[in-house]
């Protein structure tokens, strides 16, 4: 075997300061997670953070997004604001969050909660504690058969994050809504790991929204490992609006069983540098997966969107529809795949990115790739990228609706297919409300929130 | 109320319309007929506003300003209307948007308060009764997935909800069965204001017996070559175009 680590400043920073800190972020956690700490690290340590010469991270500097000089947290620091006095998301419907700030809980009344109908909701931190068995059975199983050095870097220093158990037959019609907020008044890296759990048989909605105070740069890698056991049912919405100094990665791992149901839709609204990677793995029959994502870049942004759907068994389906509308000279990229193992027959499988490019100075990447093993199989994909219908634009002029407008309709339509899989009526509103803010140009703050995200 | 002279347009360099003269009064039915490719839907489209061709000489007066310099939406908001020979599919706008925002933003132009949602909606339900359209219809994305007779009455059904002074409508019969046909010339003559005009442009007189013209022109190769009333259209019917193709020969 090749001893050879790979290494780069960014990931030497890394090294050095969990070999000097990491008597401080045991404490945090139990032994099976600081078990994991260590091969995580090792593993880190081995793989180095991903060049440019990683083919699945050609177009994004993941390596000069880590050189900032940023401060890490090892355990709970003071916090210096009441966030209740400077956030409040008064979405209808939508009151009754958990709020992680820089990768901690704070509420200690919210801590964690365990529900008459055997639902835990709260703090990972807490959890492992408190049920160390149900967390030990999947913390990080999930993870160890996708060599991804960014999220083996997450669970290497992971902080709190969100945890969520489902027992079996428990339906949530509530939403589970978590607020990751970043307030920092210096230079943060911010890695906090979730944990979603559905038993049999359950099914809940979970939003996520991805939020910063002030307009200091950081740096979130975070990462998701969701379980969705036989029969299950999830809806998980994320919305990242962060300022366009942050760095935002996102990890998540999607592991289905037999029949269950996961519907994920992930709105990128700002960001400096976003990337997300998704990993779908369909283990059991009759498990579907759908995943949609829309970004809206503009100035210097860029943002990075990448899933790999995993067929692992027969006769599931999996769904992707990625869609980017690019402004000023961001970039906007998408990198899918699909793969079929050999007993994955009678796989449906279809994915498509759609990009809308409104400069010649944007730019957009796509590559769909499709590799199947079986050989009765449904599968597609696509990719189409282009500017705004000429003759929509005409017919709508034609009407008396200026230009301007007219392209608004256009890219509103345009969002709107992936909006709609918003199955969260106040969210969807919510969504498409800002959405359409930011189309205009116009600072898109979650309603009377004082955050100026985008700023 | 419409003035053309000497009007050339050219697309990619190539001349389309050679020299057109047509004037237009309020209270008239004008219809333009002629062969394919003589220039009927690029007249339709100039006058519009689209930017695809090349206006080389000749003025287009409308309420005494020069529609030339104006963009599609001002024209619009003037009062001109243009009936899609083929009428654009635009998935996820949806038609109750797309002609709020259209009749608001004509109400803006003439300084009138905008619509309220209820009147908007009362007022879209008037004129779906008027120009017989499924009221389905406007609860989906601009003509998408419309039938070919759907997207003509709907157009019909813009033109009812605009009330424009000016309305061109290109081809407004192609595709269209006799019953479909007779919706849209009932809706059209039911629109018609003693100060409004409008231009129908057709291959054939079958419309016309709907839709009875006071004027009518043959365009051929980018020219109008004959002018008369509406006793032309017959003449037409029965020789077909070949004996003006003949008589105007290069």
């Amino acid at each position: 075997m090749n001893n050879e680590t790979n290494t780069s400043p960014g990931k030497n920073v890394l090294v050095e300061d969990y070999n000097n800190n990491y008597k401080e972020i045991f404490k945090q956690t139990p032994d099976f997670i600081n078990n994991i700490r260590q091969t995580s690290f090792k593993e880190f340590d081995l793989s180095g953070l991903p060049s440019k010469k990683d083919e699945n991270y050609k177009y994004t500097n993941i390596e000069a997004a880590f050189l900032g000089a940023y401060k890490r947290q090892f355990s709970k620091q003071k916090l210096t604001i009441d966030v209740n006095e400077v956030f409040k998301c008064d979405v209808p419907e939508l009151d009754n969050y958990l709020v992680l700030v820089n990768g901690w809980f704070y509420e200690k009344e919210k801590l964690l909660t365990k529900y008459n109908n055997g639902a835990i909701i709260g703090s990972l931190i807490e959890a492992s504690k408190q049920y160390p068995e149900i967390v030990k059975k999947y913390y990080g199983k999930n993870l160890t058969k996708q060599k991804n050095s960014l999220s083996s870097l997450n669970m290497a220093f992971a902080q709190d994050g969100l945890f969520v158990y489902l027992p079996k037959n428990i339906i949530i019609n509530e939403p589970i809504q978590l607020i990751n907020l970043i307030v920092a008044t210096e230079e943060l890296m911010v890695q906090p790991y979730n944990l979603i759990i559905a038993e049999e048989n359950s099914s809940a909605n979970i939003v996520i929204c991805d939020h910063s105070l002030n307009p200091q740069s950081f740096l979130l890698n975070s990462t998701f490992e969701v379980i969705a056991n036989k029969n299950s049912k999830l809806e998980i919405y994320r919305q990242q609006n962060a300022h366009d100094h942050s760095v935002q990665i996102t990890n998540t791992f999607i592991s289905q069983k037999e029949n269950s149901f996961v519907n994920s839709v992930n709105i990128t609204l700002n960001g400096g540098t976003v990337r997300n990677n998704l990993y779908v793995e369909l283990n059991e029959p009759h498990a579907i997966n759908k995943s949609y994502a829309l970004w809206l870049a503009d100035k210097n942004q860029h943002f990075d969107n990448n899933v790999h759907v995993h067929h692992l068994s027969p006769e599931c389906e999996s769904f992707q529809l990625y869609k980017g509308i690019v402004d000023n000279s961001s970039t906007g990229i998408f990198s899918g795949k699909i793969l079929v193992d050999k007993k994955a027959q009678k796989t449906l499988a279809f994915q498509s990115n759609k990009n809308l490019l409104l400069t010649n100075d944007a730019k957009v990447r796509s590559k769909p790739q499709l590799e199947i093993y079986a050989d009765d199989v449904k599968c597609s994909h696509g990719s189409a990228t282009g500017q705004l219908d000429e003759d929509a634009m005409f017919y709508l002029r034609s009407r008396g609706i200026s230009k301007k407008e007219s392209c608004q309709l256009l890219m509103q339509a345009f969002a709107d297919e992936v909006i709609n899989k918003i199955l969260l009526e106040p969210l969807r509103n919510e969504i498409n409300n800002l959405v359409e803010k930011r189309l205009r140009g116009e600072l898109s703050r979650c309603n009377r929130c004082k955050v100026n995200c985008g700023q | 109320m419409l003035s053309i002279k000497k009007l050339k347009v050219s697309i990619n360099g190539k001349p389309i319309l050679k020299g057109i003269n047509l004037e237009v009064k309020a209270g008239e039915v004008h219809a333009i007929m002629g062969p394919n490719g003589s220039g009927k839907s690029t007249l339709a489209a100039v006058l519009a506003g689209r930017e695809l061709f090349e206006v080389t000489s000749g003025e287009v007066i409308f309420e005494g300003k020069n529609l030339l310099e104006l963009l599609p939406e001002d024209r619009a908001r003037m009062g001109i209307f243009l009936g899609f020979q083929y009428p654009i599919e635009i998935p996820g706008v949806s038609m109750v948007n797309f002609m709020k925002t259209a009749v608001n933003e004509k109400r803006k132009y003439q300084n009138l308060p905008l619509l309220s949602s209820s009147d908007f909606l009362k007022l879209m339900r008037e004129k779906k009764e008027l120009v017989e359209i499924d009221s389905q219809l406007t609860n989906r994305s601009v003509n998408e997935g419309f039938s070919g007779g759907e997207k003509k009455k709907n157009e019909i059904f813009q033109m009812a909800m605009l009330e424009p002074k000016l309305a061109i409508l290109d081809e407004t019969d192609s595709g269209l069965d006799i019953d479909a046909l007779r919706i849209v010339a009932n809706g059209v003559n039911k629109l018609k204001r003693p100060d409004s005009a409008t231009i129908v442009i057709t291959h054939y007189q079958r419309l016309l017996d709907y839709i009875i013209p006071d004027i009518i022109h043959v365009l051929y190769n980018g020219q109008i070559v004959k002018t008369a009333g509406k006793e032309l259209a017959f003449e037409l019917e029965e020789k077909g175009y070949d004996w003006i193709k003949k008589e105007f020969a290069e």
